[in-house]
């Protein structure tokens, strides 16, 4: 019991950080219909943006102190943290925090990111084949990793939590086992915090009128279009808001998994496998596959699966895409008449 | 602008200027010119140690791979040229052709020709199986179908597949190893054995040669299949497939033979890599390698018979040259200008050089996706019918017609 409850949060990290990514695909899908394969390089670049905070905070600044010397008779340089050596007590806190400070960076970050790869690229290839599509980004994802490759190097390059959330939870505890079930408070936060963002991009296109000129864009851009509505200025703003959620989901695993520069093209293939098996064009279907495989993922790394099935957990979420796929090629919640070729 | 070539020498005579008088001259018929055209091939890629001497190029490793990834880019253009399908998990059957002809050196004998046998059969049955199921769907689930399958046989040769594949350290010769035909016949080696033909060192020019010349054969295959009534049929399954299923064909099974003869290029390709060197890793079946010759493929162009091989010569020879290079050899590239543009010039060309080759990859690969989906080939001919003028665009337009009719 307590080990496929373990089993099961297990598979919730993951499977929010699948989720995002698939909502993110799936929207940039069913509004632009561009098969957009750069989006994993988003979830990377977003990565990057706590990387990037976490270096600017740590910053140091040396100043060289005449009165004493080193071993070496040279002057000894002082190194500190320029933000504990100007704030004090708040410096050190705001390093600690630099992890969910960067989500405040990676929106607006994001956001541009996703306007302009909208404006400047993707939109020159609406009415180009699928296969030319999927080749573009893909060249653009290569781009992107690449070229953080040469800024911030090839190794991973890793992240802590604060201190606050550091630590572990017993679980088990609260459920009147205590000390069978240990689990890092860092991925129960994840988790609760990719439900928040899917929550929220739910409420967005569901309960606002913005969202649901995007809604009726997607079933019928031309009426839309009659209507006097820039549909395609809003179809922008969602390409950008994809990038948002893909980022987010990138800043906040960083402590989860060092990033590194093709961290963005393991989970791109992943989440494409998780946007297939949900259905192609449906938002719930993306958000339920993801957690869905997530945990399925977790479930085959049991060492007592992997002694019946061995390698089993390396391939589970291959093997699932392919027999959705040809038992029901719409996915779990796909809807009708939607690339079902 | 696809053309179908089908034998209609008549039309193409009817339709030319005739001189006054005089015998009518003969006309070159599109068999005489497929003829022509495999010949220059054939000339071109025997000599390429030659006329590639003042490109730098001319060393037998990097001509054995211009000719290996010719082999495979030409091989995955009969799936993806004429069928239209994007293939991402084409890597896959290259790996898999590789560990097979490692395996036939191990077990067997160190002539190549078992190896490249058991390479292409073992790929072929794996494609066959792959595409089976990959062709049930089309379109992006096609792509994604065959992704799944390659990212799957490359975990699973890294994982539990390690018996097999040697994991990560890649499947090697060992000098205990069986080789059970070789000891049959007395064949006895001090260290490790060289992969041989009948008794010549697959090693250096001897290795290119035996390259070349399957490239050569494979290529002569390809022009059949493009020119033959079944290649016809898979580009009437690229143009409109329900159109050809509606007309009473059923296409899966000629776009599983596409998939399986794509394959079988892939096992070759793979199993000549094994020839030019006895080692096979899992990286060679990474989607990335999938994704190297789908652009091969592409700036070469897809659906054209030469298109593929110029694309794959291109990238390996810029592959080379590109990551050779470093800073310093950027300095004195640069040298001819004033040291402060010269600083700014090695900043800039910098990070697309050396370990940066994979940066210039990706912004050739956009490149060629926005301005030229057409590839190299259609390159050409848009520049050749910008010389030709008037009466070159009214034969274009005429051939654009002949299909139709």
């Amino acid at each position: 019991m307590d080990a496929i409850l373990l089993q099961v949060l297990n598979g919730l990290d993951k499977g929010g950080a699948y989720a995002l990514i698939a909502l993110g695909l799936t929207l940039v899908f069913g509004t632009l219909g561009v098969v957009n394969f750069a989006h994993g390089a988003l979830f990377m670049l977003g990565a990057f943006c706590a990387v990037a905070l976490n270096e600017a905070l740590t910053w140091e600044i040396v100043t060289v102190d005449p009165t004493r010397t080193t071993a070496w008779g040279t002057p000894l340089e002082v190194r500190q943290p320029y933000l504990e050596a100007q704030f004090g007590d708040f410096g050190a806190f705001l390093v600690d925090f630099s992890v969910p400070l960067a989500i405040l960076v990676a929106i607006p970050f994001m956001l541009l990111v996703g306007v302009i790869m909208e404006r400047g690229l993707v939109r020159f290839f609406y009415k180009r084949p699928h296969a030319e599509q999927i080749l573009v980004t893909f060249g653009l994802a290569i781009v992107l990793q690449e070229i953080i490759k040469s800024v911030f190097g090839a190794n991973p390059i890793p992240q802590g939590a604060p201190d606050m959330v550091a630590g572990s939870a017993d679980i088990g505890a609260w459920f009147g086992m205590a000390g069978s079930i240990i689990y890092p408070w860092w991925r129960i936060v994840y988790f609760l915090f990719s439900v928040l963002i899917i929550g929220i991009v739910f409420a967005f296109l569901n309960f606002t009128t913005y969202g649901m000129v995007v809604r009726a864009g997607m079933q019928d851009r031309e009426t839309v279009g009659f209507l006097g509505i820039n549909i395609q200025r809003r179809f922008t703003i969602v390409f950008g808001i994809a990038a948002v959620v893909a980022g987010l989901a990138g800043v906040m695993y960083t402590p989860i998994l060092p990033p590194d520069y093709h961290l963005g093209m393991d989970f791109l293939v992943l989440s494409f496998v998780v946007v297939v098996v949900g259905g192609m064009g449906s938002l719930s279907g993306a958000v339920l596959a993801g957690f869905l495989l997530g945990i399925l993922q977790s479930f085959a790394s049991m060492t007592e699966v992997k002694a019946i099935l061995p390698g089993i957990d390396q391939i589970i979420i291959y093997l699932v895409a392919v027999i959705v796929l040809l038992v029901r090629p719409r996915g779990l919640m796909g809807r009708t008449g939607i690339m079902e070729t | 602008m696809r053309k179908i070539a089908i034998s209609d020498g008549d039309i193409q005579v009817s339709t030319r200027q005739l001189p006054p008088e005089g015998p009518e001259p003969k006309p070159i018929t599109p068999a005489a010119k497929d003829w022509m055209l495999f010949l220059g091939f054939a000339a071109t890629v025997l000599t390429m140690p030659i006329w590639l001497q003042p490109l730098g190029a001319a060393y037998p490793d990097l001509l054995q791979k211009f000719a290996i990834f010719g082999i495979f880019a030409i091989g995955f253009n009969i799936l993806f040229g004429l069928t239209g399908y994007l293939s991402f998990g084409h890597a896959a059957f290259l790996g898999v052709g590789s560990y097979a002809a490692v395996w036939s050196f191990k077990l067997f004998t160190m002539n190549v020709l078992p190896a490249m046998l058991l390479g292409v059969l073992v790929a072929g049955l794996f494609a066959l199986l792959i595409g089976f199921i990959s062709l049930r769907r089309a379109g992006i689930y096609f792509s994604i179908l065959t992704l799944a399958f390659a990212q799957m046989s490359y975990n699973l040769a890294y994982s539990v597949l390690t018996p097999i594949t040697n994991g990560e350290t890649g499947l090697q010769l060992r000098g205990n190893d069986p080789r059970y035909i070789d000891r049959a016949f007395g064949v006895e080696s001090v260290g490790l054995p060289q992969t041989n033909l009948f008794g010549i060192d697959m090693s250096g020019y001897p290795g290119f040669y035996f390259c070349a010349a399957v490239l050569i054969v494979m290529f002569l295959i390809a022009m059949r299949i493009f020119r033959s009534p079944y290649g016809l049929k898979l580009r009437a399954i690229k143009s409109n497939q329900n159109r050809m299923a509606y007309t009473g064909f059923n296409t899966r099974p000629y776009l599983l033979g596409a998939f399986v003869i794509s394959g079988m290029y892939a096992g070759i390709a793979g199993a000549l890599l094994a020839v030019t060197d006895p080692l096979a890793g899992a990286e060679r079946m990474q989607w990335t390698a999938s994704g190297e010759v789908v652009l091969m493929t592409i700036l070469g162009g897809a659906g054209t018979l030469i298109g593929p091989f110029l694309g794959a010569t291109i990238i390996k020879y810029f592959e080379n040259i590109f990551s050779a290079l470093n800073e310093a050899e950027l300095a004195s590239a640069f040298s001819f200008l004033p040291p402060p543009l010269q600083e700014f010039a090695v900043t800039i060309v910098n990070p697309f050089v050396g370990e940066g080759w994979h940066l210039t990859l990706g912004v050739i690969f956009m490149v060629i996706v926005i301005f030229l989906p057409g590839g190299l080939v259609e390159g050409f001919r848009r520049i050749g019918r910008l010389f030709r003028g008037r009466s070159g665009k009214r034969t274009a337009s005429q051939a654009e017609v002949q299909p139709a009719e």
